[in-house]
């Protein structure tokens, strides 16, 4: 296989691992703000579950918002066409997202009960309809999305927002990722905070942990009966990164099962996914909650991948001109690019997981409130 | 060339210049506080005196607060290239997409995993790992810096890629054009020295306040000192790396150069002079009035006394055969999606370079279509597209003094200060103290100026002589863009007002630990970070 080709798949491999890295981190953070409200139930106790991912949050947002610039680098015409095409819906996610550094850092530096229950609701909104709209977009993504492109290379819109923003399937994949995110969220408050919180977050993390295999096992049913997009004519995977030639691509029902069915090893992949749910909560249950965060990231890279491997080649398929689809093919960045790309992402992406994991090592043991409240550094 | 819009257009470069001006009001202090607080731990780690430990944390509460929104507004901008300006992010991603991946990789990830720890390991860590990662924070933020700035090079002088017909985009080619692009070296001293500027001034300032007061006078006197010391050496610095910058668009970018001297004609050296003040009037092409300082402006450019700049109209002449080749050129382009002929090729390849200035005749031709145009209209077109290769003059021009007529203010106010502060005469100059207190905003102005300047005067082009700005948005309606500037006023006023009314509160509130003001703490009761007692001075 040509060089350009095996780039483009080993950054195809990266973009799954940079999801899933931004599903368990991001993912987490966001959980505690959705449960926030739930888990605290007075000022000191919010406080404490705060600190617990305080000195964390800032740096797990940085898988985000390197999901954006590793897709703007490797994936440059995916990264215009997808945010352009999910213009409401990406808006919404930036607002929602941006609310969240500053309830952060101001939340705790004022005193009125007002201010800080307004900043409350406001670490619900920016947990919850993040991390609903991340999931949400893979199943939009995945019903396919109306557009195609002009001579230039300028995308045009075949349909309105509506139509995407509001559809069961993709509500469902909503769920399930704020599911996931309440699981991780959970079990990262189990393993930094006494109780009450401990109990509280328990409860929702086993929850989140069930719901998320029931959602998953429903979507995957239901994307049986999809139609899926395939590939029929002759494909090469080294061609020029231009979405107006070079393919020829079908809907057709039941296409997302096309890959598993050639290769049945890949039933793995969602097995993988819905075990690391479910004993995760059993775990979480019998209160070993380190070995639940870590099968957290079991279920979101079972997740990933599945919907990944489902859509090989295929990365925002066009429902209305299905030729255009971008494919992992035909939108990447230049094979000198990818290459560049590649070797800075080898260098630092290995001292970045050193640093993170001393980082945590440095703030290990359980936040107790007395220490929150005193303490003038914290949140 | 389908059309977009020509208020879409509009809308989203409205929007992008909100919300760059909103992030870079932040982000230019962030760069200096960092390393601000660097240097006062090092003093606390290597004395072992606890008043510098004190200002390191006073210090760095006041940065935190401005730290997140820095970080909020900066998400936004990463999306905006991918929400507003779709065809800028297909056309140039390949090359503009790396070093904003190398940013998140190399310094947003440092820089974010150890603030947190700067602010939650002062007693988990030892005082030489705690300075250690301070450090790591500073460094992160201005790498950072540098390669967002390398990225915003790639605009103003895109060099290593070329246009690729078979991709329809430029391609990325050569990492070390991109990293040792000539106006990214200049522009990141540039930019966060002025950083550097404004943190002076903010703390200088805010000192300034206490003195007035007489608050927290020990504090605040060796606050006050460091700053102006580190102000005035920001401040040459940064004047400076202007001139290398000015030099640099004389070279690569003279249509800026022109606008930003006012220069309809070309320069007649030696005696040309610099104009200090002036109307100039876009719609006429002429300044309605000029005050200059005779001699001036050939040196200053071109740093000799013979060379001469090239005015605005030459400029427009001179632009007149480009824009007939790039019709051409993109004509082939066109044909050559289709055919793949090797004909169509070799005539797109003869006026490759042109290609951009093609692009900008789409406005003007018929039905927006450049690759379409009768013979005989096409004298027209390019008569009409010439003046289009100008940026508004009025805003360059003038955008540019604000920064220069600043940055000579900051000058002499930190000399001044650094020299009453020296001296220790500080407490009896209270015109003086309140100068500085008042220069709080003036740094920020002054960057903010700076971007225009150098923004606004790359128009007409996203990418310089390659995409036009108005081929660079996405094709939204203009129902989309009204939504999202309205939820982007809402939401940034409330940002900056609870950062505002942070910042007031902690600023009066003072160091809560001041181990040099032993009488106040017997007094006042101790003030709780996050408790605002009615009786904190």
């Amino acid at each position: 296989m040509e060089l350009y080709a095996i780039l483009k798949i080993v950054w195809a491999v990266m973009l799954g691992v940079l999801f899933i890295g931004l599903g368990t981190m991001v993912g987490m953070d966001m959980g505690v703000g959705t449960l926030l409200r739930f888990v605290g139930r007075n000022d000191a106790e919010r406080r404490t579950a705060l600190n617990i991912i305080g000195p964390h949050w800032d740096g797990n947002q940085v898988w985000f918002i390197l999901g954006g610039g590793a897709i703007f680098a490797a994936f440059p015409t995916l990264y215009g066409t997808s945010f352009s095409v999910f213009y409401v819906v990406m808006i919404t996610l930036l607002f929602s997202m941006i609310l969240r550094p500053v309830a952060f850092e101001y939340r705790s530096k004022a005193d009125s009960k007002l201010w800080r229950a307004s900043w409350d609701w406001v670490f619900l909104v920016s947990g919850f309809v993040p991390m609903f709209i991340y999931g949400a977009a893979f199943g939009n993504i995945l019903e396919g999305v109306g557009y195609h492109f002009g001579w230039t290379g300028q995308y045009y819109q075949d349909e309105s927002f509506l139509s995407y923003l509001l559809n069961p399937f993709a509500v469902l994949c909503g769920f399930m990722s704020v599911s996931l995110s309440i699981y991780q969220g959970g079990a990262m408050l189990m393993l930094r905070a006494d109780n009450p919180i401990w109990a509280r977050a328990r409860h929702y993390a086993i929850a989140g942990g069930i719901f998320a295999a029931i959602l998953f096992v429903a979507g995957g049913i239901w994307m049986q009966f999809l139609p899926g997009f395939v590939m029929t004519g002759p494909v090469n995977p080294a061609m020029p990164a231009n979405p107006l030639h070079g393919q020829s691509v079908a809907i057709v029902a039941g296409g997302w099962m096309h890959n598993f069915r050639h290769h049945p090893a890949l039933w793995l992949l969602p097995l993988m996914g819905v075990g690391c749910m479910l004993a995760g909560s059993a775990m979480l249950a019998a209160g070993r909650t380190v070995v639940a965060w870590w099968l957290g990231l079991g279920a979101w890279a079972g997740t990933i991948t599945t919907v990944g491997c489902a859509m090989f080649p295929f990365l925002m398929p066009s429902s209305t001109v299905p030729n255009q689809s971008l494919t992992v093919w035909n939108s990447t960045a230049s094979e000198y690019g990818l290459g560049c790309m590649l070797a800075v992402a080898a260098i630092f992406v290995p001292i970045i997981l050193s640093y993170t994991s001393w980082c945590y090592y440095v703030m290990r043991g359980k936040v107790h409130t007395a220490d929150v409240v005193n303490d003038t550094h914290s949140y | 060339m389908e059309f977009i819009d020509p208020n879409v257009v509009d809308l989203s470069r409205f929007q992008f210049a909100l919300t760059a001006l909103y992030h870079f009001m932040f982000v230019p202090l962030t760069l200096g506080l960092t390393f601000m607080l660097a240097a006062m731990e090092t003093v606390y780690v290597v004395t072992g005196r606890q008043i510098y430990k004190d200002m390191a944390q006073f210090w760095g509460k006041l940065f935190g607060i401005n730290f997140a929104i820095g970080v909020a507004t900066g998400i936004t901008m990463e999306f905006e290239f991918g929400t507003n300006w779709s065809m800028y992010s297909h056309f140039f991603g390949d090359m503009f997409g790396t070093p904003l991946a190398i940013e998140g990789l190399m310094a947003f990830f440092m820089e974010s995993t150890f603030v947190g720890l700067m602010f939650f390991g002062w007693d988990r860590l030892s005082k030489q790992a705690h300075l250690a990662i301070t450090y790591l924070v500073a460094l992160g933020s201005n790498l950072s810096a540098l390669w967002i700035l390398i990225a915003n090079a790639g605009m103003n002088m895109p060099e290593g890629a070329h246009f690729d017909p078979e991709t329809m985009r430029m391609q990325f080619e050569s990492f070390v054009n991109l990293v040792f692009n000539p106006d990214a070296q200049a522009k990141f001293v540039h930019t966060s020295v002025a950083g550097y500027v404004s943190a002076a001034m903010f703390v200088m300032g805010i000192s300034a306040f206490y003195l007035l007061r007489g608050q927290h006078r020990q504090f605040a006197a060796r606050s006050f000192r460091m700053a102006a010391l580190f102000g005035i050496i920001s401040t040459v610095a940064v004047i400076t790396l202007g001139d290398v910058l000015g030099r640099l668009d004389y070279e690569k970018q003279p249509t800026k150069i022109a606008a930003i001297e006012g220069l309809w004609h070309t320069s007649k050296p030696p005696f040309e002079p610099w104009i200090l003040a002036a109307l100039p009037d876009d719609a006429k092409q002429e300044n309605h009035f000029e005050v200059g300082v005779p001699l001036v402006l050939t040196p200053l450019i071109t740093h000799t006394f013979d060379q001469p700049i090239t005015g605005m109209h030459e400029l427009e002449d001179a632009a007149g055969p480009r824009i007939r080749a790039g019709i051409e050129a993109v004509s082939a382009l066109r044909r050559y999606g289709v055919t793949h002929s090797d004909a169509d090729l070799t005539l797109f390849t003869q006026h490759e370079q042109d290609m951009g200035y093609g692009l900008l005749a789409a406005r003007h031709a018929p039905n927006q279509d450049v690759t379409n145009i009768p013979e005989d209209q096409i004298d027209a077109v390019v008569k009409a597209t010439q003046p289009d290769i100008l940026p508004n003059v009025f805003v360059t021009f003038w955008s540019f003094r604000f920064m220069v007529f600043l940055s000579l203010w900051f000058f002499a106010l930190f000399a001044i200060s650094a020299y009453v502060s020296l001296k220790r005469r500080l407490e009896h100059n209270k015109l003086l103290l309140k100068l500085c207190m008042w220069s709080i905003p003036l740094p920020i102005l002054a960057t903010e100026f700076g971007w225009i300047t150098a923004e606004a005067g790359r128009q007409p082009w996203t990418v310089f002589g390659w995409l036009p700005t108005f081929l660079s948005a996405s094709s939204h309606g203009v129902s989309y863009m009204v939504f999202s500037l309205i939820g982007f006023v809402l939401l940034y006023s409330v940002f900056i007002a609870a950062e505002l009314y942070l910042m007031f509160k902690f600023a009066r509130l003072g160091p809560e630990h001041d181990s040099m003001e032993p009488h106040a703490q017997l007094h006042a009761p101790k003030p709780s970070a996050f408790d605002m007692h009615p009786t904190a001075p």
